[in-house]
């Protein structure tokens, strides 16, 4: 359990200096989703599953989309437009 | 006389200026063509100067000189953060500053005081309800300003993305006609168990809130303005948050002064307990979810 948790915190900063570190703005949002989710895990490894629940759902699900809905408005996300159309 | 002529100009009868200063209107004035074209050699000029990187060494310098200071400061953060860090007591220690009073009463008394299995939400919705209805209005502030924001760019755009809206997404579709049911009955449970099990108004909420948005994107805005609309939205936020502070102010004002509170506490562990805390987690979970959807729809079209 405790190799798991190392494993977790790991990843947990892989994760924070890749969407730092990441040119392409989508991919970081989508490595910002698997951070939301490593840190719900990790909650649930901390005993609180209560802001696991809230991580998961704000933190991987609400944000994460109104940060696409916002690129797509400002037409960061172009090739994704353009799939849909065709 | 002065006083006067003061007003009468704050009421924007009387110039002041006017018949006192000599006003003159200003004369017509062209640049010469040699003078133009002068200029935009030597802004040219002064461009190429400062971008050659390769002869001009002072913009050498600044920019290596920059790029170590922006290094040197953020290993200096670092460093100091960590250094913040080591000095945190350890985890679980007795004698931490943690271990006091406050925290012996909340888990000593807290189940006898508040009725709530659940201490987390006994604290939260209890002894610190006044933290989480400022959380609650936070929102609402935030949802109010975002639609504020958003409502001034209101126009082509909203009819341009009306019309992509039902994508009519097979897997989309089939896979929201199952998940939708279920993440909303697990939210509704999230929040009606508050008290008894982990979770609470702001996690079901926001639980409902991605059920929501899930539906919205499968099914589009035509179904979900059939049930929420913005009239529904500030209806909803204006009776959760005016009730929760009738029923909070109720219980601070019998706890200030030592009235019996008339809300029994029931016995813990049945859903129908714990006093306030289970309509007060229905009032932030009503909040937050429809503050999620609105923030989706807002971002979408800049309104509902």
């Amino acid at each position: 359990m405790i190799i798991l948790q190392y494993l977790l915190l790991g990843f947990l900063v892989v994760c924070a200096v890749s969407v730092s570190l990441s040119k392409n703005l989508l991919n970081s949002i989508i490595i910002y989703m698997s951070f939301s989710l490593v840190m719900s895990m990790i909650w649930i490894c901390l005993e609180s599953p209560d802001l696991a629940i809230t991580e998961a759902a704000v933190g991987a699900g609400v944000t994460s989309l109104l940060f696409f809905v916002t690129l797509k408005k400002i037409h960061a996300i172009r090739e994704e437009e353009t799939d849909e159309e065709g | 006389m002065k006083k006067d002529r003061f007003l009468a100009w704050l009421d924007g009868e009387e110039d002041l200026y006017e018949g006192n200063v000599e006003v003159k209107p200003q004369e017509e004035y062209e640049v010469p063509q040699e003078v133009l074209m002068e200029r935009m050699r030597e802004n040219k000029r002064l461009r190429e100067r400062v971008n050659d990187v390769e002869h001009n060494r002072e913009y050498k310098f600044f920019k290596h000189l920059y790029r170590i200071l922006a290094v040197d400061f953020g290993i200096l953060l670092i460093l100091l953060l960590l250094l913040a860090v080591s000095f945190l007591p350890p985890v679980g220690h007795a004698a931490n500053p943690d271990n006091n009073e406050v925290s012996a009463r909340y888990i000593e008394k807290g189940l006898q005081e508040t009725g709530a299995v659940n201490i987390v939400t006994g604290m939260i919705l209890d002894y610190r309800a006044f933290d989480t209805l400022g959380e609650s209005h936070v929102l609402f502030v935030a949802a109010v300003t975002v639609f504020v924001l958003l409502r001034a760019g209101k126009g082509k755009q909203e009819e341009n993305d009306r019309i992509y809206e039902p994508k009519n997404d097979t897997i989309l579709q089939k896979a929201a006609f199952v998940l939708v049911p279920m993440i909303m009955i697990f939210g509704i449970y999230v929040i009606l168990n508050g008290h008894l099990s982990p979770g609470g108004g702001f996690s079901g909420g926001a639980i409902i809130g991605s059920g929501l948005i899930l539906y919205l994107n499968a099914f589009g805005f035509a179904k979900t303005e059939r049930f929420f609309t913005e009239k529904t939205y500030k209806r909803v936020c204006l009776f959760s948050l005016a009730f929760y502070c009738l029923a909070k102010s109720y219980s601070f004002y019998t706890g200030a002064n030592d009235i019996h509170s008339a809300i029994p506490l029931g016995t813990p562990g049945a859903i129908l307990s714990s006093g306030l805390i289970l309509p007060l987690n229905i009032c932030v979970g009503l909040v937050v979810a429809c503050t999620m959807y609105a923030f989706y729809a807002l971002f979408r079209k800049g309104g509902f």
